[in-house]
């Protein structure tokens, strides 16, 4: 189609100088076969989210001069402890074997990731800020209070001496996934309150035997 | 002889508006696609069910599946002014086309001394390079702590910038959204070992907030 007529140099071409029949049509097949060879791969690898972030506050690292007199009192708090693809946790105060508490030495409780188990635990441990987020979600859903009066009074509850705060430590074979898995099963149950800290030797010690 | 009945439309369908169509889409998906800029390792993130987007001013390392560190920044101009307070701490030269190259990178993952061959190289060839990563785990020759400090200074600085221009455009920004944020990449598998490792050396210099990059999860009803 695109050939241009061209007389060779021995000049064999003697005949005459004919109009052209053929249609001005151009043929648009294989434009169109590009066209769409172009949308498949352009709606196969678009990605329309962008990726998310969530946010974490660490707590500030204490300062070796000036430390504080006196460990906060911690009530109503949980523990978690992450090895490899498993969560254990106790709840309160630690309580080596050497000094045991009131209940005696501290036992750790198994888990697991997914909605049976510590997402029902939370749950369960952090009713009361699960039952404020319901109160003023419906409250709001009627128009009663407005939008940051809502988040107002959520990051309150959050805050409260009801509300469950949490502990994470890791151990050595625990996986960014299972700390990240564990975070969104705090967000998901409304905790305000989480702070990854250092493991104790002591813990990590009932930690290895309790994974035997 | 009887006539042989032919049928009198043309066969052919007129796929005019089709093509207008596919053309349509093809525009479409065109502009809007972002090409991402080819990292030096894939990294696997894990998924939660937030769903803040990842924000403007950032500061971004990556943890990959052995626990090598790698560096990025959003901004070419904090970019500008990080690699020449680097240069100047660790006495080493770079070109002006180093430095130009160097504020259109992606992430990257090498020591100090490596560093002026690094950007040198050709994006493919970077993905091949052996590196250990940058240093995170010395605390004598801590590279990553000096990367994130500069980092968050020249970020501060360009982020303030930023700022005063939306400002004098007459617009009332929100001075929170330029400040630098620090995200945290880290591969699924990664232990969680190395990511408290370099998130200590984060807390060393003061800087708490901390945020993962995640892929969307649904949340549960």
């Amino acid at each position: 189609m695109s050939e241009i007529a061209e007389s060779g140099g021995d000049g064999q071409h003697k005949g005459k100088k004919r109009a052209k029949k053929s249609s001005t049509r151009v043929d648009m097949t294989p434009m169109v076969d590009l066209a769409f060879l172009l949308l498949t791969f352009f709606v196969l690898t678009a990605t329309f989210s962008k990726p998310k972030v969530m946010s974490l506050v660490y707590p500030a690292k204490i300062d070796p001069k000036d430390p504080p007199k006196e460990q906060p009192k911690i009530n109503n708090a949980i523990t978690f402890l992450l090895s490899e693809d498993k969560i254990y946790y106790y709840s309160g105060q630690f309580y080596p074997a050497a000094s045991p508490g009131p209940n005696g030495p501290t036992k750790l409780e198994e888990t697991g990731f997914g909605t049976k188990g510590v997402r029902k635990l939370l749950a369960d441990r952090n009713k009361y800020v699960l039952s404020e987020k319901n109160l003023y979600g419906k409250k709001l859903e009627k128009k009663e209070i407005a939008d940051s009066t809502y988040l107002r009074r959520l990051s309150d509850s959050k805050r409260h001496k009801k509300a469950l705060k949490v502990l994470i430590k890791t151990d050595d074979k625990a996986t960014c996934k299972n700390f990240i898995d564990l975070i969104d099963e705090l967000k998901i149950a409304e905790i305000g309150v989480i702070a990854p800290v250092e493991l104790m030797p002591s813990e990590f010690a009932l930690m290895k035997s309790k994974i035997k | 002889m009887p006539k042989i009945k032919i049928p009198k439309g043309s066969p052919s369908i007129d796929m005019t508006p089709m093509v207008d169509l596919a053309f349509l889409l093809v525009t479409f998906f065109m502009l809007s696609a972002s090409f991402r800029s080819s990292e030096p390792v894939d990294v696997d993130t894990p998924s939660s069910i937030s769903d803040k987007i990842i924000p403007e001013n950032v500061v971004l390392i990556t943890i990959d599946k052995g626990g090598r560190v790698f560096f990025n920044m959003s901004d070419p101009e904090a970019r500008r002014e990080l690699l020449a307070n680097m240069a100047g701490k660790y006495k080493i030269g770079f070109t002006e086309e180093q430095i130009k190259r160097f504020t259109f990178m992606s992430s990257f993952g090498c020591t100090m001394k490596e560093l002026p061959g690094y950007i040198n190289m050709e994006p493919n060839a970077r993905k091949q390079f052996n590196t250990p990563g940058i240093p995170y785990t010395d605390s004598t020759a801590n590279q990553l702590k000096d990367w994130i400090n500069y980092g968050n200074r020249a970020a501060i600085n360009s982020g303030r910038t930023a700022f005063v221009e939306e400002k004098n455009k007459g617009k009332n920004p929100d001075a929170n959204d330029f400040k630098p944020k620090f995200i945290l990449r880290v591969d699924s598998k990664s232990l969680y070992v190395h990511a408290q490792k370099v998130i200590d050396v984060f807390r060393d210099l003061k800087l708490n907030n901390l945020n993962f990059v995640t892929s969307m999860e649904l949340a549960p009803i």
